[in-house]
């Protein structure tokens, strides 16, 4: 159908924003690192974590479904994170959320599976480098401690004064997720440049 | 801030859950079946019960599942957590409560060896007696102490230009100087004094001037800098009048044991977990380790190791002049760090000023020491007159003499040692005065050392203006016998008061300690420890057991293995036990203070005895004593005390005041942080925000959402341009972002079913493809929310909310579908985000859509009204929908955020041949309210049924039930004078409504009270009616239309008919253009 004008480049929710958040990187000289990574393409997934689909869509995804709260998995270059008991949050490389959504339905045949494209939903913010906790601790309740938040963690909670889903990437140089309503993704960058002041 | 265990998700902050009332009160089975007072039980009441109570509440801002809590009413303890749909289980009675108390022999330990007089521990930098005198600091000793003497700072006070050292506070160099007087009272007007060394400060309350200006800081607790100019205060300082630009911020902290006061016991405690491997916080309001060892000069060695072994261990984390200032529930504590304000001037522009330590600690440890009392004697406020262990301070730690000639005047021991630290350092300390009549082998040291002793003695009055000059003295409680001394100083010791205030607030109980004569720590329910003089224990040697003890315990609870770090052998002190005094006679008509800060006096305290009042927190009211912002530290159980006398009673049974935070005065800058300014509360925008800004566009707040007001052009003010997006809409062509309303995409087998349950109106019967508008209501039967539900697939919807509804209607959803109806197989998902919308609105819509939808059938037939198709518009995939809420022809076209702005720019290109125009939420609000659309939540405030609204229609009469349908069954909601929605045309065209105005019948103004019909909900100026015209509730009002009635606006009364809501386009005719 793509038929009539040449397609615009898609603008994601911080592409205004990508400047300041280099810049203050820039300037941190690596203590901290923040930049938006747009467009990743992000699945709501609801299922019951007992029943036959769960096994069918792990296999089809060649990614079993974390089933302990709060963590995720993580398989080639697709993200399983545990939003609920029968919640989960598939988050891949952009432009693969068709794909996903029909390898889902496929999947689950008859099983009541429900299966929504939410990628545009959340933009995800990159906050690693050395001082990434302490930034994050300016405004997240949650304890960051690897002993607590280690790799592998999720979680859904509130920085500064904003839902967030967080995730530890795998190895500490990677830093955490932050995913964020779009809406509030320009107050929350804004809250995260200032928060950072320090280390810049 | 309590801390809520969710079933899934553990521990997290009270922030992130939704309260929602009582659990295990199900949804009638047949609401039909039930009377109305059955009905009414079941909407209206709920238990409240003092103790256990089964809630529900929503992980929120987690995983939003909604469980089961059980919470002692009367605590705020969580006793149980369980999931939706399980038993209660059973809870005990209320938690464990811990003795807050070491549990450490009071004797002496074996360490500790009883030792003579000769053996007592020297201040490390003990100066010799002669060595007062710095160069241009008169009272400055030469050596000692731990300020650095190579570092001068100058300062400024009162104009008057001094010098000091890095290492003092403003008081010490106040003193150094010579300055003793800092401020004059405030309602006396009396000269005052340096009275303490510490926070407890009543009288050296200063108002700093630059570098930024700032009102009452205690002298004593002000970090001296280059720079600094201070002024004294007659009780009461001045805010600043330009903006702070200092940073502040917060941090969220985690630790197993969090330990306040880095003093012995603190030490002790925090030395015994730092290697263990436990997550150790130490706060301390002090720039440096060591608390009262500073002043009293002990063990600075045993300190600074102690700080070494801290600083080599990873997961300590050491808070220097950081106060503790609130302890509130399940251990979290707030602490204010002071960063820069030492820096003064220099201090770096992006590190915060002060910031907020939000601690979260499994385990606490209090040593947080005490506080020295005074005594209320007659003129006992004069400047010079001083508490004997911050005299003593002022000599060890900041190498200074407060005075010259000093008397010492004691209830118990620990003035003694401060009597002799000042002799030793050139003090002439002509005499200790004490109200024992066998003041015990401390009398000894003292006469030893040529100080006088007068046992059984008190002081009964001073002299002295500008500065104390003379002491009087008599055998206590005799009239006889008076001596006078010259003095310039004149130490003071009534006791100790545990500094149990962090201990308080954590909701621990205090009791009177007869043989110490404090009060003192009992129990608590919180995992808190009190040790060293926090409990009244004041003996060194005890305080270090005690801490050590509490940090090894503490940790040990948590599951580390602590570690014994050296403690130092301490001698034991002889002790001779205290004497409980708290008013002592004087001179008839001198006042004896109790409350410095406040000016209250015995005297004061008497009037309110005698008016009646028998609890402190009643006199306290009366008299304010207590209520200064040092909040009595120095005089709140002098006060309990005298109040106790006044009344005959023992101070046992009358208890202090209750301790709130904050301990310390803490500034809104510092509270607030970075939440302030742009930062105060999040700004939600649309992916097409940036053209709205660019496009002059005026923006209405709506929740969070910045949504574009008006569009004004060429200085138009809002009524100009409010009528010129209207008539475009209604005879061109318009379009608005209506990317703010709610999207929740509902799926599953029972989807339908689910949504014919929630809406009044049936959604089993939309056809995929159609859309239907649809109201929710809640159990009352009061509407709740609107918009529309397209129906994607046999068992997918997706539902429209209105802007600000958009989370409560998905928690609404979840809430039914989690806690009643588990069974139906659904899930609801936001996708507010997801969608950008687009509102295309006018009778040369289909043109602009057309052009840019070349694959979509626009006429009216393949396209009809409340269809939706998918399409590509402008090369976008697109969801349109034939959706109005303007009367117009209009379409909403749905596309991805990310490609929202090509699809907004190229219906402003294709649309100018037909002059396009952009249009905010008041030209949305005319264009519906001219079609009589009521606006949830401006319309109607929870107390209006869709039938109210005229929406009967609206409302199935074939569903079985659905969520408010035994409600519009009830007596109240069939009653024929409820207010009705209707519209109201002002008999003068031009006279306009403000939204509010109460409506009457007469047209002359009644006797009140006046019999109200109702009020305007919404008011505007119609382009297309070519007049004003109003909607509003008003009783009976549908039987009403066509009558008179009149509205009082100002101290007029307008007449307005009243009309049917529906004014513009009755028929409908505009519809499909």
């Amino acid at each position: 159908m793509a038929d009539t004008a040449p397609t615009a480049p898609l603008r994601s929710p911080l592409s205004h924003s990508a400047d300041r958040l280099a810049v203050a990187t820039r300037t941190s000289r690596g203590a901290v690192r923040l930049a938006e990574l747009p467009f990743l393409a992000q699945i709501n997934l609801r299922l019951d974590a007992k029943g036959a689909a769960a096994d069918a869509v792990g296999i089809a995804l060649d990614l079993p479904l974390p089933l302990e709260p709060n963590t995720v998995v993580r398989a080639g270059e697709l993200t399983a994170l545990w939003l609920g008991p029968d919640e989960w949050l598939l988050v891949g490389p952009p432009g693969i959320q068709r794909d996903l959504e029909n390898r889902i339905r496929a999947a689950s045949g008859d099983e009541p599976v429900s299966v929504t494209d939410v990628s545009a939903q959340r933009t995800t913010l990159l906050v690693a480098g050395p001082h990434a906790r302490d930034l994050l601790a300016h405004g997240c309740p949650l304890d960051l401690h690897p002993r607590a938040f280690g790799p592998g963690r999720c979680a859904q909670t509130t920085l500064g004064r904003a839902q967030i889903m967080l995730v530890a990437r795998d190895e500490a140089r990677a830093g955490f997720w932050v995913l964020v309503r779009s809406s509030f993704a320009a107050y929350l960058t804004d809250w995260l440049l200032d928060a950072a002041t320090e280390y810049v | 801030m309590l801390l809520i265990s969710c079933p899934w998700c553990g521990p997290r902050d009270e922030a992130e859950f939704h309260y929602g009332g009582q659990a295990h009160v199900p949804y009638p089975e047949d609401s039909a079946a039930l009377t109305d007072e059955e009905w009414a039980r079941y909407l209206f009441f709920r238990d409240n019960p003092k103790g256990p109570f089964a809630e529900r509440w929503s992980h929120a801002a987690g995983c939003r599942r909604w469980f089961n809590a059980v919470r002692n009413t009367a605590t705020n303890e969580i006793l149980a957590v369980y999931r939706a749909g399980e038993e209660r289980p059973s809870t005990g009675g209320p938690g464990p409560v811990t003795s807050a108390r070491a549990e450490v022999e009071d004797e002496p330990e074996g360490r500790s060896t009883s030792t003579g007089p000769q053996q007592r521990t020297k201040p490390r930098h003990a100066p010799g007696p002669t060595a007062a005198g710095v160069a241009g600091q008169p009272f400055r000793l030469q050596a000692g102490g731990r300020v650095d003497r190579t570092e001068p700072l100058s300062f400024t006070f009162d104009g008057t230009p001094y010098e000091g050292f890095r290492g003092d506070t403003l008081a010490s160099a106040l003193l150094a100087n010579g300055v003793i007087q800092a401020g004059t009272s405030i309602k006396l007007g009396r000269p005052r004094g340096i009275f303490s060394a510490g926070v407890e400060e009543p009288n050296a309350v200063v108002q700093i001037e630059a570098p930024f200006p700032e009102p009452m800081l205690p002298a004593t607790t002000v970090e001296l800098y280059d720079g600094l100019v201070a002024s004294s205060l007659p009780g009461q300082g001045r805010l600043a009048t330009e903006p702070d630009p200092a940073r502040y911020d917060a941090v969220h902290a985690h630790c197993d044991l969090l330990v306040v006061g880095a003093g012995p016991a603190g030490l002790a405690a925090v030395a015994a977990a730092a290697r263990s491997g436990a997550r150790v916080i130490l706060a301390d309001d002090q720039p440096e380790l060591g608390g009262s060892l500073l002043g009293t000069g002990e063990l600075l060695d045993w300190v600074d190791e102690v700080a070494a072994v801290l600083e080599a261990a990873p997961e300590v984390r050491v808070l220097r002049r950081t106060t503790v200032f609130g302890y509130y529930d399940d251990n979290h504590l707030l602490a204010v760090e002071r960063r820069t304000n030492h820096l003064g001037a220099a201090a770096p522009e992006n590190v915060s000023r002060e910031r907020v330590w939000r601690i979260r600690a499994r385990r606490v440890v209090l040593a947080t020491g005490a506080h020295e009392r005074s005594l209320a004697f007659a003129d006992n406020d004069r400047p010079g007159v001083m508490l004997a262990a911050s005299a003593r301070a002022y000599v060890n730690r900041h190498g200074v003499l407060p005075g010259r000639h000093a008397v010492v005047f004691t209830t118990n021991d620990s003035a003694y040692a401060a009597a002799l630290d000042l002799t030793a350092a050139g003090v002439d300390v002509t005499a200790i005065v004490d109200t024992r009549p066998e003041p015990g082998e401390w009398a000894e040291r003292a006469r030893d050392a040529g100080i006088e002793v007068l046992a059984g003695h008190a002081v009964t009055g001073t002299e002295g203006d500008a500065r104390l000059t003379a002491v009087t003295v008599a055998p206590y409680e005799q009239p006889a016998g008076q001596r006078k001394f010259t003095a310039d100083l004149l130490l003071v010791s009534g006791g100790w008061n545990p500094v149990a205030h962090l201990f308080s607030q954590a909701g621990g109980k205090l009791h009177h300690d007869e043989a110490r004569g404090s009060f003192v720590p009992d129990t608590c329910r919180q995992a808190v420890e009190v040790a060293g003089s926090a409990t009244g224990v004041l003996d060194l040697a005890r305080v270090l057991a005690h801490g050590a003890a509490a940090g090894a315990r503490a940790i040990e609870a948590e599951g580390y293995s602590p570690e014994t770090h050296r403690i130092p052998d301490v001698a034991v002190q002889p002790q001779t036990p205290p004497m409980q005094v708290f008013v002592v006679p004087g001179a008839p008509g001198a006042p004896r203070f109790v409350d410095l800060q406040r000016d209250v006096t015995v005297d004061d305290l008497a009037r309110a005895t005698g008016a009646g009042l028998r609890s402190v927190e009643h006199t306290k009211r009366y008299t304010t004593a207590g209520t200064a912002n040092d909040q009595g530290k120095t005089s709140g159980v002098l006060a309990s005390g005298v109040v106790a006398e006044l009344l005959g009673v023992d101070i046992s049974a009358l208890g202090t005041t209750t301790f709130r935070p904050p301990y310390t005065p803490v500034s809104f800058a510092t509270l607030a942080g970075r939440d302030r300014g742009a930062l105060h509360d999040p700004i939600r925008v649309t992916a097409l925000h940036e053209w709205h800004v660019a496009h002059g566009a005026l923006f209405e707040n709506v929740g969070q959402w910045k949504r574009p007001w008006y569009y004004p052009q060429d200085g138009e003010d809002m009524e100009a341009a409010v009528l010129r997006e209207c008539r475009a809409a209604r005879e061109g062509v318009a379009f608005m972002d209506a990317s703010t309303l709610g999207k929740i995409d509902v799926q599953g087998p029972d989807a339908a079913v689910f949504l014919d349950r929630l809406y009044t109106n049936m959604m089993s019967t939309l056809k995929v493809g159609m859309i239907r508008y649809g109201v929710m209501c809640r159990l009352d039967g009061m509407v709740f929310d609107d918009g529309t539900v397209m129906r994607l697939a046999e068992d997918r919807f997706l539902v429209t909310t209105t802007t600000g509804n958009a989370a409560a209607v998905l928690d609404w959803m979840e809430e039914w579908l989690q806690t009643e109806w588990p069974e139906l197989r659904v899930h609801c998902t936001s996708v507010t985000e997801q969608w950008a919308t687009v509102a295309l609105v006018g009778p040369r819509s289909r043109e602009v859509l057309g052009a840019l939808a070349p694959a979509l059938a626009v006429d009216n037939d393949s396209f009809p009204f409340m269809a939706w198709r998918e399409t590509s518009v402008v090369g976008i995939e697109a969801r349109v929908c034939r959706i109005s809420f303007s009367g117009e022809l209009a379409y909403e076209i749905n596309v991805s955020p990310w490609e929202a702005l090509t699809l907004w720019e190229a219906l402003y290109e294709a649309g100018a041949p037909y002059g396009i125009t952009p249009y905010g939420t008041e030209t949305m609000h005319v264009l519906r309210a001219e079609k009589g659309y009521p606006i949830i939540g401006q319309d109607t405030d929870g107390t209006v049924t869709p039938h109210d609204l005229g929406m009967s229609w609206a409302v199935s009469k074939k569903k079985r039930d659905f969520v408010g349908k035994r409600s519009y069954a009830r007596a109240d909601t069939v009653r024929p004078d409820r207010k009705h929605l209707v519209g109201l045309l002002p008999e003068d065209p031009g006279t306009f409504l403000p939204e509010g105005t109460h409506l009457i019948a007469d047209s002359v103004l009644p006797a009140p009270p006046v019999p109200m019909l109702g009020h305007v909900t919404s008011s505007y100026r119609s382009a297309a009616l070519g007049r004003t015209f109003a909607l509003a509730l008003i009783k009976g009002g549908r039987e009403r239309i066509g009558e008179r009635l009149y509205a009082p606006v100002g101290d007029r009364l307008v007449p307005v008919t009243v009309a049917s809501p529906v004014l513009y386009d009755p028929e409908g005719a505009r519809r499909d253009g």
